[in-house]
C-alpha cells in the first residue's frame, strides 16, 4: 500500500477581524462589507512562508519518525528567496539530515497539489517517507477583495509505504493556460480578472474536466466520494462544482474563508489535513487544485486513520488563535506602509554569511551540545564545557533542542530597544534537562510571562536586512499555553 | 605571594568636566576641560607626565580607536599612551593602568583619562550598536534597561518581593541620588524628584521606568598619579592613595550554566571580597564611609547594597527604604548622585566616582561635604547581569 503516511497544519495564531477591514476601506469600496464576517489568519512579523512550514513540519513529524525522512518538497508562491533553497532551510530547521532530495515547487496555486502527485506518482523508494510541506503568506493590496478573502497558512503531508493512512488510488491532471490571476517577476502583489469569468470558464469547467478522467480511470463513482477538497476564495463556487459533478454538499469541506483565508497553495493541502481529521477508513478523499487547469487525486481512507492524530492538526490550530482587530498593525507587518522605525530601527543589519554558515546548527537548527565528561548540556555549543567543575576542552557532542520545553527564569518587556512589535519581550530560558540562553519571546500576551512560566521553541524571522534584501532566522520561545 | 596595590599610589591630581548634554563641545573640548583641572591641581607641568592611559567606551560614536585622540588632543610629549575598553568599567581600567605603571616603577607619574561622547548619536538612550559578528545572529537587541531590568524579576522570584514593594525601593534609591545631584554644580540632573514621580514614570523596560535610568551624558575626567613619596617631594600633604583595584569578568557561566539564580551580580561578589582583601577591610558597614556604585538603573544599586556585603541578602529592600545609603545614612551612597544624576559618560564614569572620593576626603565637596570620610569604594558594571565586567576600586587617606 502506498499513500499518506502523515499530516500537520499551521495557521498563524493572528486572527484578524474583518470588521476592521470593512472599517478601514469602506469609505472606498463599499462592497467590502458585505465580505466582513469573521476574521482572517495573519502572519506574525516574523512568520514567513519558511517558518510555517517548519511549523507544519513539525506538526507533521509529531507522528512521523524525522529519521525516515527522505525527501522534502516545499510549495509556495510566496518563497522568501527566489535563489537559495527554501526548502533546504525548512529541513535543517526540522534538521533532517544532509542526506535527502529537497525541492522547491512554485508558480501556482496548484503547487502542492502537483508536487503532492509527483510525490505519489514517484512510487515507493525503500522505507523512507517523503515530506512535502505547502506554505503561503499571502500578500494583497491594501483595501482589496482578497485582503478581505485570504489568509496565511501551511500545511505538511508524509507520503510513504508504511502506515499508510490514506491510500493513493490514483491522480490526474487537466491542464490550461488560464489566467484567472498571474504575478510577475518584476511585481509583489497578484493582478486578478473577473470573478464571474473564473467562476463560469475556470472552476465550472476545469475542475470536471480533471475529476471526471480520474473518477472514470479509478471506477469511483462521483456520489461515493466522502470528502471533496476544492479551495476557492468564491464562496459558493465549491458547492456549485459540487452540484455539477454530482457529489454529495456534505462531502464538501468547509474552505473557512471566514476563519482562516484561503492560504493559496497551502490551502489544498490544509482542507485535505482537515479532512483527513474527520475521515473515517474507507471514506474516499478527492483533492483537488486549481491554477492553470485542475489537479485531482483521490484516497481512501485506511483503518489506521485514527491512529495517527498530530499534535496540533488542524483543529488544534484553528482552535489556537488570538483575536486582533488593529488593521494598521497588519499593513505595517506586511509591508503595506512606510513606517517610522526609530533611529534604533536605522543600524545595519549586514548578513555575515560565512559567520552564519559556521553557526547554521545553532541558528537553523537550534543545536546546543551535551559534555560527555560530565553530561552538562549547553547552547551555543563551544569549546570547552561549561560547568566550571569540568571545563573539558572540545567534549560535546551535538544536542538538538528545537523540542525541549524551558522555562522563564528572567524577563523583561523592553521599550527602548527596536521591534516591530513593541515592547520586545526577552529573558533567560533554562531548559529542561539542562542549558539556558538569553533569548527573544514572540507572541506574547501582557501578563502572560514571568519567572518559571514553561515555554517552547519556535523557528522565527530574527532581522530583516532590507539594504540587502536579506532575513535572517533564529529561534525564539513562546508560553507554552498558549 | 602578590602583596596587592595597597598605598603604593597617589592621587597627584584630579579633574572633571561638567557633565550633561554638551552639545557644543566636542570629545576633545571635554578633555582639555579635565585635563586642564586635573593639571593645576597636580601642580605640575604637562611634560612631567611619563605615561598615559586613555578610557573610551563606545568607538563608533565617541573619538575612535587607539590612544591617539588623547594624545593629539593633549598634545602630550609624545610619550606611550595606551587606549582600554571593558565596556563600563572603562574610566577604572584606564586608572588601572595608570596606577599599575606607578606601581611598577616602570614610569614616575601617570595620567589617566576617560572621555565619552554620547549626545552625538541623534536619540536617547545608550547607542545601538554591534555585540559582534555571531552574537546578532542569536543575541535579543536587548538594550541596557531591558538587560538590567531582568535582574528585578529575578529578584523578586528568588526573595518573593512583591513587585509594588522593590518598585518602592528602586524609587527611593532614584529620589536619594536625585536629592544628592541637587546639590553637585557639575552633576547632569539637578533637580529633585519625588518617589510618586519616579513610580508613576513610564515604562523603558518593565519595571524600569524613566526615572529608573541614569543620566545619558558627555563628560570627561582624569587622574595623574605618582607614588607617595614623589607627591610629598611635590609638596602635597593629606594624600589619598589607592587601597584596592580589583576586577572580576564572567565567563558564561551564568549566562550558560544552572547555578546563576538571576537575582544578584557574581563578578561583584568576586571584586568585592578581592578588594576587602587587597585594602585590609574585615568589616566593610563599619570601614566604608562612602560608596559610589554603578547604579545604571535603580534595581543594580538596590542588588548592589548586597552584593558588596552592606546589606544582608534579601534585605537591601528594607535597608534603602530604610535610608541606610541616603546622605544622611549610615553608608550614603551616590554623595555626588551617582550615574544617575552626576550622568554616565561611560569612559569617564570610574573616574568621575574616584573625583568625588578625592574631594571628599580633601573637604571640598561643598554643600554635599559629608564628616570625615576614611575610606571610598567604587564600582562599576559593565555589560548586562548574566554577563558582565565588575571593577572595584578603595580609595583612602593616606595614614
Amino acid at each position: 500500500m502506498f499513500g499518506i503516511t502523515a499530516y500537520g497544519a499551521y495557521i498563524p495564531r493572528t486572527r484578524l477581524s474583518k470588521a476592521a477591514i470593512a472599517d478601514a476601506n469602506d469609505w472606498f469600496d463599499p462592497s467590502l462589507r458585505g465580505l466582513a464576517k469573521g476574521e482572517r489568519s495573519v502572519c506574525n512579523w516574523d512568520e514567513d512562508t519558511i517558518t510555517m512550514a517548519v511549523e507544519a513540519g513539525q506538526d507533521c513529524l509529531s507522528t512521523l519518525d524525522a529519521g525516515s525522512v527522505n525527501t522534502l518538497y516545499l510549495a509556495s508562491t510566496t518563497l522568501p528567496f527566489l535563489d537559495r533553497q527554501n526548502s533546504v532551510v525548512v529541513s535543517q530547521a526540522l534538521n533532517l539530515g544532509d542526506q535527502l532530495r529537497t525541492m522547491d515547487v512554485a508558480a501556482s496555486q496548484r503547487a502542492g497539489t502537483s508536487a503532492l502527485i509527483s510525490m505519489l506518482e514517484s512510487g515507493a523508494s525503500g522505507s523512507g517517507n517523503a515530506l512535502l510541506v505547502a506554505s503561503e503568506h499571502r500578500r494583497s493590496k491594501c483595501g482589496s477583495r482578497a485582503e478581505m478573502l485570504w489568509g496565511d497558512g501551511a500545511a505538511a503531508l508524509g507520503v510513504g509505504a508504511e502506515e499508510v493512512i490514506a491510500e493513493y488510488l490514483g491522480s490526474e491532471t487537466y491542464v490550461t493556460d488560464f489566467v484567472d490571476h498571474y504575478r510577475g517577476e518584476d511585481s509583489t502583489l497578484d493582478y486578478e480578472w473577473e470573478e464571474r469569468w473564473i467562476r463560469d470558464e475556470g472552476y465550472m469547467k476545469s475542475v470536471p474536466q480533471a475529476v471526471s478522467r480520474l473518477l472514470e480511470k479509478t471506477g469511483v463513482k462521483t456520489a461515493d466520494i466522502a470528502h471533496f477538497v476544492l479551495a476557492s476564495d468564491q464562496a459558493k463556487t465549491p458547492a456549485a462544482v459540487a452540484k455539477k459533478m454530482g457529489i454529495s454538499a456534505e462531502a464538501l469541506v468547509d474552505n473557512h474563508i471566514g476563519s482562516v483565508g484561503v492560504s493559496g497553495v497551502a490551502h489544498p493541502i490544509l482542507l485535505l489535513a482537515a479532512a483527513l481529521e474527520k475521515a473515517a477508513a474507507g471514506d474516499l478523499i478527492l483533492v483537488t487544485g486549481f491554477g492553470q487547469g485542475t489537479d485531482a487525486v483521490l484516497f481512501r481512507a485506511t483503518d489506521k486513520i485514527k491512529d495517527k492524530q498530530p499534535k496540533t492538526g488542524f483543529a488544534g490550530a484553528l482552535a489556537r488563535r488570538r483575536e486582533d482587530a488593529n488593521y494598521n498593525r497588519f499593513l505595517s507587518f506586511n509591508n503595506l506602509v512606510e513606517r517610522e522605525v526609530g533611529k534604533r530601527g536605522e543600524t545595519d543589519k549586514q548578513s555575515y554569511l560565512a559567520a552564519m554558515y559556521r553557526r547554521k546548527d545553532l541558528l537553523t537548527g537550534f543545536v546546543g551540545g551535551q559534555c560527555r565528561s560530565c553530561g552538562t548540556i549547553q547552547i551555543p555549543k563551544e569549546n570547552y564545557c561549561v560547568n566550571p567543575e569540568c571545563g573539558e576542552l572540545d567534549s560535546q557532542d551535538d544536542y538538538p533542542m528545537s523540542a525541549v520545553q524551558g522555562r522563564v527564569k528572567t524577563w523583561t518587556a523592553d521599550r527602548l530597544t527596536f521591534d516591530w512589535n513593541p515592547p520586545a519581550y526577552f529573558g533567560l530560558v533554562e531548559f529542561e534537562g539542562g542549558g539556558r540562553l538569553m533569548m527573544d519571546f514572540t507572541e506574547v500576551e501582557p501578563g502572560s510571562i514571568d519567572t518559571g512560566v514553561p515555554v517552547s521553541m519556535h523557528f522565527r524571522i530574527r532581522q530583516f536586512d532590507n539594504q540587502r534584501g536579506f532575513r535572517k532566522y533564529f529561534w525564539k520561545a513562546t508560553p507554552v499555553q498558549q | 605571594m602578590a602583596s596587592g596595590i595597597k598605598d603604593k599610589v597617589a592621587i597627584l591630581g584630579m579633574g572633571c568636566s561638567k557633565f550633561g548634554e554638551r552639545w557644543d563641545t566636542s570629545p576633545a573640548d571635554l578633555m582639555v576641560e579635565a585635563f586642564e583641572e586635573g593639571l593645576a591641581d597636580a601642580g605640575i607641568d604637562k611634560n612631567q607626565i611619563q605615561m598615559a592611559w586613555f578610557g573610551a567606551g563606545i568607538d563608533a560614536f565617541n573619538v575612535g580607536s587607539s590612544a591617539m585622540p588623547l594624545s593629539i588632543a593633549l598634545r602630550l610629549p609624545n610619550i606611550p599612551a595606551t587606549k582600554v575598553e571593558n565596556m563600563c568599567a572603562t574610566g577604572t581600567e584606564a586608572f588601572r593602568g595608570a596606577v599599575y605603571a606607578v606601581a611598577s616603577g616602570a614610569c614616575d607619574i601617570a595620567l589617566a583619562l576617560g572621555v565619552e561622547k554620547l549626545k552625538d548619536v541623534g536619540y536617547g538612550g545608550l547607542p545601538q550598536r554591534t555585540r559582534g559578528v555571531e552574537n546578532d545572529m542569536y543575541w535579543p537587541n536587548l538594550s541596557a534597561p531591558g538587560a538590567f531590568a531582568q535582574l528585578a524579576s529575578g529578584y523578586r522570584a528568588k526573595h518573593g518581593v512583591d513587585k509594588a514593594d522593590l518598585k518602592r525601593a528602586m524609587a527611593h534609591v532614584s529620589v536619594k541620588s536625585h536629592a544628592n545631584g541637587a546639590k553637585n554644580p557639575k552633576a547632569h540632573l539637578q533637580r529633585e524628584i519625588t518617589e510618586e514621580q519616579a513610580i508613576n514614570a513610564p515604562y523603558i523596560a518593565e519595571p524600569i521606568g524613566l526615572f529608573d535610568c541614569c543620566g545619558v551624558s558627555d563628560g570627561a575626567a582624569c587622574a595623574i598619579v605618582t607614588t607617595p613619596e614623589i607627591a610629598k617631594r611635590l609638596g602635597k600633604a593629606d594624600l589619598v592613595s589607592v587601597k584596592a583595584l580589583q576586577l572580576a569578568v564572567s565567563n558564561g557561566e551564568e549566562a550558560g550554566f544552572k547555578t546563576w539564580d538571576g537575582s544578584h551580580i557574581k563578578t561583584t561578589r568576586i571584586a568585592a571580597q578581592r578588594a576587602y582583601d587587597e585594602a585590609g577591610i574585615r568589616k566593610p558597614r563599619e570601614e566604608i564611609s562612602m560608596t559610589e556604585v554603578h547604579d545604571c538603573f535603580s534595581i543594580t544599586e538596590l542588588v548592589t547594597m548586597e552584593d558588596l556585603q552592606l546589606s544582608d541578602e534579601g534585605q537591601a529592600v528594607r535597608d534603602v527604604l530604610n535610608g541606610d545609603f541616603d546622605a544622611d545614612g549610615r553608608i550614603p551612597c551616590q554623595i555626588d548622585g551617582g550615574l544617575k544624576c552626576f550622568g554616565h559618560p561611560i569612559g569617564a564614569s570610574g573616574m568621575r566616582m574616584i573625583y568625588e572620593n578625592y574631594l571628599q576626603f580633601q573637604g571640598r565637596a561643598g554643600d554635599r561635604q559629608l564628616k570625615d570620610p576614611r575610606l571610598a569604594l567604587n564600582h562599576n558594571l559593565g555589560g548586562f547581569p548574566h554577563q558582565n565586567i565588575c571593577s572595584i576600586s578603595i580609595i583612602g587617606r593616606y595614614e
